[in-house]
């Protein structure tokens, strides 16, 4: 199967009269690590979960593969188009319970232990209490049972944010790790450009809700997106 | 029929509220207002509604016994509602759940002819089933809307990973059923052995035979296990959904939550 395409086109969000989105247009390439990158309040978060459609845009689309995501299930959506969020959220008694979460709701099941090795932790943490887990590993058991779900994209959501400097390194490289082997479409939101540089292939800018452009990641680090960095050190 | 006159010395008890507000005087508890609100309507009511039962009782009329149980169950709604805050259509939830264990359970005792239907025993118990239920409404909505803000991000990664709403709320909604009952399950494991309920000793204190006030008391409490379950139940599958949209997205939190 060819890696999944997202396009949003002329994507708005309001909530209270308050626009958070104005109008977003991004294309993120199959198989790419897309990054997302912006000042505080400029609408990156709100562009994830408008992709997945834990929220419904106000105007605007979004297009997997060419197919309008308004017309499809939200539930199976979202099981295409895993998320990632920045803190995380880990539910269930165990760990196994907890990263087959997902897979059980759809009455599937799936190897706990063949998951757990894949974001690079010990199957024998199956057992565990999650809550017992650093927040970096709890972070990797969230990725588990996204991929659980064997998704077509991922939706990543400033996942190293919560996390010391050493558990961040390790979760750029299972990103970079996972985009390789599984093909998986990743957007990355980050709101640090040494980790951008690190991770990403294409870089998208937004500012107070909108898209201000994309550049290659070659072309972003260099003279071509000198103005762009700038703007964003600036407001960080 | 004994009128109000005759509450005179009844009102000496008053010296007692006097203790409470003495010590929220002296302990600057800052109650001493909310305790003289409280005697006030505490008194009006209950006059009032002394009043009406009595009116009631005079007409011996089933009907008029319905409206003023109707009028109860409105009335507790609606304050069931205020106490729920910003939950979307809290007074419809309220008053359906309520309405719903009034009938229920009422309409059971009276199919069974366990009681009789006059107004001597609907007011009184529908009273007690509506107040009751009307607290489990409460106490679940307030519940269910807290650990929903509280929780979000639990929610979102439920619903993320394909739970449906009611899938993402199953947790929120079990504790809140939870604490909703647990008061009233408590209460009736010890009863007898910790407290006499209020019904028995009102029974024994006007001259009843306790083993026939016990009868009533034993209807009481499974009525009122049964009305506040059904109430909390209906409470929390009705407004759980008022969080969501019809998409399974978490509604945002209205800015003033925020």
């Amino acid at each position: 199967m060819a890696p999944l395409k997202i396009e949003v086109s002329g994507l708005g969000y309001a909530v209270g009269g308050v626009e958070i989105l104005k109008s977003v247009d991004a294309g993120m390439q199959g198989g790419e690590i897309t990054a997302v990158v912006g000042p505080s309040g400029a609408g990156k978060s709100t562009l994830l979960r408008a992709i997945n459609r834990l929220i419904e845009p106000s105007s605007g689309e979004v297009y997997l593969d060419g197919r309008p995501t308004s017309a499809l299930d939200p539930l199976e959506l979202r099981r295409r188009v895993g998320m990632v969020f920045q803190i995380p959220a880990v539910f269930g008694d165990s760990v196994e319970e907890a990263v087959l979460y997902g897979v059980r709701l759809s009455g599937k099941n799936a190897d706990p232990g063949r998951l757990l090795e894949m974001v690079g932790l010990d199957a024998s943490l199956a057992g565990r209490d999650p809550q017992s887990l650093s927040v970096g590993q709890q972070q990797r058991v969230t990725m588990a049972r996204t991929l659980a779900l064997e998704p077509e994209a991922l939706l990543l959501d400033e996942p190293t944010s919560a996390l010391d400097e050493a558990a961040r390194r390790r979760i750029e490289e299972l990103v970079g790790d996972l985009n390789a082997r599984l093909g998986l479409t990743m957007v990355f939101v980050s709101h640090d450009l040494v980790q951008v540089e690190r991770v990403a292939d294409r870089v998208i800018v937004l500012a107070e809700g909108r898209s201000v452009g994309a550049w290659d990641k070659e072309d972003f680090f260099s003279g071509a997106g000198e103005r762009a960095r700038q703007f964003i050190a600036g407001r960080l | 029929m004994a009128d109000l006159q005759t509450l005179g010395p009844a009102l000496l008890t008053l010296g007692l509220v006097a203790v409470a507000v003495v010590l929220s005087l002296y302990e600057k508890l800052d109650l001493e207002k909310d305790i003289g609100v409280a005697v006030v309507r505490s008194f009006l009511q209950l006059a009032a509604i002394g009043y009406v039962i009595n009116f009631i009782f005079g007409l011996k009329n089933i009907g008029a016994v319905v409206l003023l149980l109707a009028g109860m169950v409105l009335f507790a709604a609606w304050t069931s509602a205020r106490r729920a805050g910003d939950v979307p259509r809290a007074f419809l939830v309220a008053a359906v759940a309520v309405g719903a264990a009034a009938v229920a359970t009422l309409g059971l005792l009276l199919t069974l002819r366990i009681v009789p239907a006059t107004a001597r025993y609907l007011i009184p118990l529908g009273g007690m089933v509506i107040g009751n239920s009307m607290n489990a409404a409460s106490l679940t909505m307030t519940r269910i809307r807290d650990d929903v803000a509280e929780q979000r991000p639990k929610v979102e990664a439920a619903l993320a990973l394909g739970a449906t709403s009611r899938q993402a709320v199953a947790p929120i909604l079990r504790t809140a059923l939870q604490r909703a009952l647990i008061p009233l399950i408590d209460a009736t494991k010890t009863t007898g052995l910790i407290f006499l309920p209020g019904a028995m000793v009102g029974m024994i204190i006007a001259g009843a035979d306790p083993l026939e006030a016990v009868r009533l008391q034993i209807v009481v409490l499974y009525m009122l296990l049964g009305s506040v379950s059904i109430a909390a139940i209906l409470v929390g599958t009705l407004s759980y959904r008022a969080f969501f949209t019809p998409r399974h997205q978490l509604r945002r939190a209205p800015p003033s939550t925020e």
